[in-house]
């Protein structure tokens, strides 16, 4: 019953969708004020009944319904209730009903909470919200229902990937996905404002807290999802290049141009066109993400079955959303009016050399990552991998950390050259102190470390430069969301930099008692134990590890788990944080002569790189929080004044 | 600067930055990408020695060999017409276990062997990688 209800519930979801783009369309064409009325309250219902939908799909992961073939290719009875629920988008359908979910919520936000932007363009906005929607309605309803009876129903279910049973399955792919489709609203508005013409301050600054939202969102899943890589496949790496998490970085590098280029639109009226383009890039790489991941082409951790009837439907979605967007922006930006001017070594100068950057690297990302797919399509297999990535990446990346740390020194219109050079002089000597300390304490050091951790100190001055001098009670938020944000990528930067600068990697096979060493620690493996857990068990290695004479010795219990349904072998690390990086313990298998393989990694600073994630998030949220409370006051203000 | 120079300066620097970009990514590629072979491609042209390349196929049954070292293992990258002896000295990922499939990403050393860096066992029960399912039929674990 609760299967049928989802499933009726996705249904009238998709009808509500087209009623709103109808009503929308008609209304718009038409100039009938009844029908414009309606989108609004359309748009929430068809959230309620998308939202009603993934309800109910979770209902049946929480009851263990094996007539639910979703349910029993995917879960099992015995699995805590967490992996139950979280379980409910660990597969292919679940995920995508997640992704429509998102998708109509951010249409029915717009429709309760956006009061800035002209009725028009509103209307036009949730129209194509809409129509997006109703595509993924259809790849949902047709290519991927998720809920499929099984008749007869299994005894009990396959289970669910013992990778994905983690905690992080609850948080890491819901806040990916609020961002990933929250940037639809970007995309919306773009389509919006391209239909009714209407480019502007005020539209941008309707637009920005949307942007905002959605992108520390997809700053805070981004992080999530490296950190959980990180301590769950036991590599010891925390960015590997794969191509989905390269999916999900292009659309952040796309929306951190569109949130830097729409603040130009909104306080000085310029980059009107580039930032409708941006608009339309950021959600066409989140499409693309989805379709990389999802279609089954790409070899990953995180695709799921391969069918490649879906592949080829979201590819149709893409190519019908992307080139229709791009359609209207070539038929429409020839008249949306040039904005402001400005001098090039300006504020806006300093926003358009970030994006210029940003595109750079989007650009190299987007080209390394669909190169083997057309190669392959060609007949030519091959594989694009760190070193690329690396070689390419970094070095812009660099030049735009040294870019950002002076960018928010500059005055808007115009500035001068002395002014500014006077401004960064501290930053500037910090980074050369900071290369040159780093030189002389580790000659044998790559340039690029050298080079990211004096930029970082560099960027920890510049980026609170801008408080300088202030009354910082009086300091708006948003400034210091800019600040928080700028320093986050400082403090990110130097846990990457030191991290690659400074691991240590030992791998052994392991006699008990026997000292092994590894960056500043000895390390010792006392015995390996039998341990249980709710659906697992495993063999859990006792490793003690100490730093110089009589420090109190660390604990580590790396295991070996076996899952029985379905039945898998999977390796858990233990890692032990100090306030100066990261011991890491991998338990490998045991040989013939009784010798474990114990792999183990001393991290300096490694936790910075997601500290300092965290903190571009918790930046980006406080300016979400100012920019709403700013256009509230002024909105009040010009009411009183009126 | 005029508007109208400005509007010429930023598109030739949009595009010079694009140029840049591209040509940067195409010369990386050029090095950097690694080819994917099969045993049975492997066997009729070999790829250059210390060449990154990526191996994929199935570990064979009964070719996984402990090395004395305690942390390096031996087996056989196998599909239905060749057979590659790989040497991989690291701790194996989880699903990585005979008659599953696996891409070993390393280098052929010149006494004709793999030396594996890396290797990939997809986190899926289900998975086969693409290139292989081609090439097997395709052990269909949900008809079990």
């Amino acid at each position: 019953m609760i299967a049928e209800a989802g499933l009726a519930a996705l249904w009238l979801a998709a009808a509500m969708a087209l009623l709103q783009l109808a009503c929308a369309g008609l209304g718009l064409r038409l100039k009938q004020d009844e029908l414009v009325a309606a989108v609004r309250p359309v748009a929430i219902v068809q959230g309620v009944l998308a939202a009603l939908s993934f309800g109910l799909l979770i209902l049946l992961f929480l009851q263990s319904d094996m007539s639910v073939l979703l349910v029993a290719q995917n879960s099992h009875s015995a699995k805590p209730w967490l992996y139950k629920f979280a379980g409910a988008w660990g597969n292919h359908e679940g995920s995508m009903l997640l992704w429509v979910t998102v998708l109509a919520l951010a249409g029915a936000a717009i429709a309760v909470l956006e009061h800035k932007l002209d009725r028009a363009t509103l209307t036009a906005t949730l129209g194509a919200q809409a129509f997006i929607a109703l595509g993924f309605y259809a790849f949902l309803v047709i290519a991927s229902s998720p809920f499929t009876r099984l008749d007869p129903p299994a005894l009990d279910g396959m289970g669910l990937n013992p990778l994905l049973q983690d905690p992080g399955l609850a948080f890491h792919p819901p806040t990916l996905y609020f961002g990933y489709v929250g940037l639809s609203i970007a995309f919306s508005f773009a389509v919006g404002a391209m239909v009714t013409r209407e480019v502007g301050p005020v539209f941008a600054r309707a637009m920005r807290p949307w942007i905002l939202g959605a992108w520390v969102f997809l700053t805070l899943g981004i992080t999530a999802g490296s950190y959980w890589a990180y301590y769950e496949l036991g590599w010891g790496g925390w960015w590997f290049w794969d191509p989905v998490e390269n999916a999900s970085l292009m659309p952040w590098l796309a929306a951190t141009a569109l949130l830097h280029s729409v603040n130009v639109l909104a306080a000085r009226d310029g980059l009107r066109a580039w930032t409708l383009m941006l608009a339309v890039v950021a959600f066409s790489m989140s499409m693309l993400g989805t379709f990389l991941v999802r279609s089954g082409i790409l070899t990953s951790v995180h695709a799921f079955a391969v069918d490649p009837t879906r592949g080829s439907f979201i590819l149709v979605l893409l190519a019908i959303y992307i080139g229709g967007a791009l359609a209207l922006y070539g038929a429409r930006v020839g008249r949306v009016k040039a904005g402001q001017g400005f001098d090039l070594l300006s504020r806006e100068g300093g926003l358009v050399l970030n994006n210029l950057l940003l595109s750079v690297i989007l650009g190299i990302v987007l080209i390394g990552t669909l190169y083997p797919i057309v190669a392959q399509a060609m007949g030519q297999q091959l594989s694009v991998g760190p070193p690329f990535f690396n070689k390419t990446t970094g070095p812009i990346a660099l030049l735009l950390v040294a870019a950002m740390s002076a960018g928010p020194l500059l005055r808007w219109r115009r500035d001068e050259a002395n002014a500014l050079l006077q401004r960064v002089t501290v930053p500037i000597a910090a980074a050369l102190l900071a290369m040159a300390a780093m030189f002389a304490a580790a000659p044998g050091t790559g340039w690029m470390e050298i080079a990211g951790l004096g930029l970082a100190a560099g960027l920890t001055i510049a980026s609170f430069a801008p408080l300088w001098k202030r009354n910082l009670l009086r300091t708006p938020l948003f400034t210091w969301g800019m600040v928080v944000a700028h320093f986050g990528v400082a403090v990110s930067l130097a846990g990457m930099a030191a991290d690659s600068a400074f691991t240590s990697e030992r791998l052994v096979a392991a006699r008990y008692g026997q000292p092994y060493y590894v960056g500043p620690w000895r390390v010792v493996l006392n015995g390996v134990a039998p341990v249980m857990g709710d659906n697992w068990s495993a063999v859990e290695g006792r490793v003690t590890a100490t730093r110089g004479e009589g420090s109190t010795p660390l604990l580590l219990t790396p295991q070996r788990r076996f899952y029985s349904s379905p039945p898998t072998d999977t390796a858990e690390a233990s890692i032990r944080t100090r306030a100066d990086g990261q011991l890491y313990a991998v338990l490998g298998a045991q040989d013939a002569e009784g010798r474990w393989q114990l792999r183990l990694w001393w991290k300096p600073f490694v936790t910075l790189i997601w500290f300092g994630g965290a903190l571009i998030a918790l930046g980006g949220a406080l300016s979400l929080i100012g920019r709403v409370f700013r256009e509230r006051r002024n909105t009040k203000r010009r009411e009183d004044a009126e | 600067m005029k508007r109208k120079h400005q509007r010429l300066f930023l598109g030739l620097a949009a595009l010079a930055a694009i140029g840049g970009a591209s040509a940067l990514a195409l010369s990386a590629l050029q090095d950097q990408a690694a080819f994917f072979y099969t045993p049975s491609d492997v066997a009729t042209r070999k790829p250059d020695v210390d060449k990154a390349v990526r191996l994929g196929g199935m570990v064979e049954k009964g070719s996984l060999k402990h090395l004395k070292d305690g942390v390096t293992i031996a087996f056989v990258v196998a599909d239905k017409e060749a057979k590659v002896p790989v040497r991989f000295t690291g701790v194996a990922p989880d699903l990585f276990k005979e008659g599953s499939g696996v891409v070993a990403e390393g280098k052929f050393t010149a006494e004709g062997g793999f030396v594996a860096d890396n290797l990939l066992a997809k986190h899926d029960e289900r998975y086969m990688p693409p290139e292989i399912a081609d090439k097997m039929p395709s052990p269909d674990t949900l008809a079990k």
